[in-house]
């Protein structure tokens, strides 16, 4: 396999070694996600790619609800990132409905359906 | 559009069908049904249509596949997918074709057999890459998370929420052509299974077949049909994420902007609508647009639509036909907006007729309040 070059297989591989990696555009300074070829602030094409601080907030939180025989509720939300992008999540170690807005949360490499994806936890008082 | 199209086209038929549901028929059956049906209003023939406007839910090319479908070949064709808003977006292309001359006789279509062949919502669209590992039940966990965070800035309760739905089925029980006719209360929605937090299943619009169609020609023409005109004063459009997770700012949507440059090129304000057709898939969309188009400040929608404030004798009527939560939803909503605008207009509306209605509004939402088109409707006597 030739080195990752695209944006969303950097992500993907970075995940896949347990690492969040942020796109940050060298021109404007802004990060933003999900990863593109281009800063969608300010259109730089200039990327480079930062270890996320995996320190964020819960923007927004729903709880989709679902039969326990089909596994019963599950939180979906949107994770506002200490770096300013926001990325849509699940908040795990707590049960869905008690997610709320505002709540700080840390970032770890999770798994769904076999593939690493980013979840987070309530932060550590 | 801008104010040089203002009153460039007509609309001078409307027509629907299979409303409820249409047991044997395919969605493109609906669809023409539809077509015939507007047709029919406008006192046109299928052979006179020569520019088509059209999308659908399970086809990557659906204006060819009606035009095909309805045995004709048009000249110009829009087939502009931006979700349920695109109908209303076709207002703004079809008077551009016609000012232009590249057609003389448009129809704007649309059809769907989702309850009868589904019951759920049929989409020929993928889930986004970084937003389907999580599993969101699309759409409803992006306009709850809407709806969530409206509450915490703003105090909106979920009593306001409810009330939308109750003022909604208040004006669809006097519309015989309504899906859900029966008494609703607040206790009723609040007391529902809850699909999404906050939005329980009667915070969510219809799953119904139905079809619908407008006619438009070039607004010279417009004394040549049975029915009277209803002028295209103004509409515009704006698009701001496709993704819910790429929304800047969950209380706001690009409505904001849609309906200020629409009011301008009508040359009219809030104020001045008589009828308000808001696309209305779940009910905190009623209270988004309503303050986005300046019907109420931001933060107030709640207190807006609260106790009977936009059911029939409240304060300013909106979705008159009991809207996609009670009258009509099949997968895409936009059309019916500018049909029972229309039908206000020309006092005709198939429930509750308003008195003397000479401008109405009709907007369309696409997506996850992803696109917004707003258009104002007037009557001869608003040119």
């Amino acid at each position: 396999m030739p080195d990752a070059t695209g944006p969303d297989q950097i992500f993907q591989r970075a995940l896949a070694d347990k690492e969040i990696v942020l796109p940050r555009c060298d021109d404007c300074g802004a990060f933003h996600f999900f990863p593109r070829v281009l800063c969608p602030h300010c259109h730089g094409t200039a990327i480079s790619w930062k270890p996320a601080s995996g320190k964020g907030r819960v923007h927004t939180t729903t709880v989709v609800r679902r039969k326990p025989e089909r596994g019963g509720d599950y939180n979906v939300c949107m994770v506002e990132l200490e770096e300013g992008v926001r990325m849509m999540s699940r908040v795990e170690g707590v049960a869905p409905g008690d997610v709320v807005i505002d709540m700080a949360v840390t970032a770890f490499v999770g798994e769904a359906e076999g593939a690493p994806v980013v979840l987070f936890r309530p932060a550590e008082a | 559009m801008t104010d040089q199209l203002r009153g460039k086209s007509t609309i001078v038929g409307t027509g629907h069908a299979g409303f409820g549901e249409a047991h044997g028929l395919t969605a493109y059956d609906v669809m023409a049904q539809s077509a015939l049906a507007a047709l029919g209003d406008a006192g046109l023939t299928l052979s006179d249509v020569d520019g088509l406007f059209c999308t659908m839910m399970e086809d990557s090319m659906p204006a060819l596949m009606a035009a095909e479908y309805l045995g004709i070949q048009p000249r110009f064709i829009d087939g502009t997918m931006s979700g349920g808003s695109s109908f209303v977006n076709y207002l703004t292309s079809a008077t551009m074709a016609l000012d232009a001359g590249l057609c003389d006789v448009a129809l704007i279509v649309y059809g769907s057999n989702q309850r009868t062949a589904s019951g759920k919502l049929v989409t020929a669209s993928r889930p986004p890459a970084y937003e389907a590992p999580y599993n969101p039940r699309y759409p409803i966990s992006a306009y709850a998370m809407a709806a969530a965070r409206h509450m915490h800035e703003y105090g909106t309760t979920r009593e306001q929420l409810a009330d939308v739905a109750v003022a909604a089925r208040a004006w669809a029980q006097h519309n015989p052509e309504a899906f859900e006719r029966g008494p609703l209360t607040r206790e009723d929605v609040l007391g529902a299974r809850m699909v999404g937090d906050p939005l329980t299943t009667r915070d969510c619009c219809l799953v119904t077949d139905g079809g619908g169609a407008v006619v438009l020609v070039r607004a010279d023409r417009a004394r040549d049909f049975p029915k009277p005109p209803v002028y295209v004063l103004g509409s515009a459009a704006e698009s701001s994420h496709r993704q819910i997770s790429q929304m800047k700012d969950f209380t706001v949507t690009a409505a904001r902007a849609s309906g200020k440059r629409a009011f301008a090129a009508a040359g009219v304000s809030p104020g001045d609508i008589q009828a308000v057709e808001l696309y209305d898939a779940f009910t905190i969309n009623t209270i988004l647009f309503l303050e986005d188009l300046g019907f109420c400040a931001k933060g107030e929608g709640g207190a807006f639509v609260e106790n009977g404030r936009i059911a029939p004798d409240g304060a300013l009527p909106v979705n008159t036909n009991g809207g996609g939560l009670s009258c009509v939803h099949p997968g895409m909503y936009g059309i019916f907006t500018v049909i029972e605008a229309a039908r206000q207009i020309r006092g005709d509306a198939p429930g509750i007729q308003l008195n003397d209605i000479d401008l109405a509004l009709a907007h369309g939402n696409g997506g996850v309040l992803s696109s917004q088109v707003t258009a104002i409707l007037g009557s001869q006597a608003t040119l």
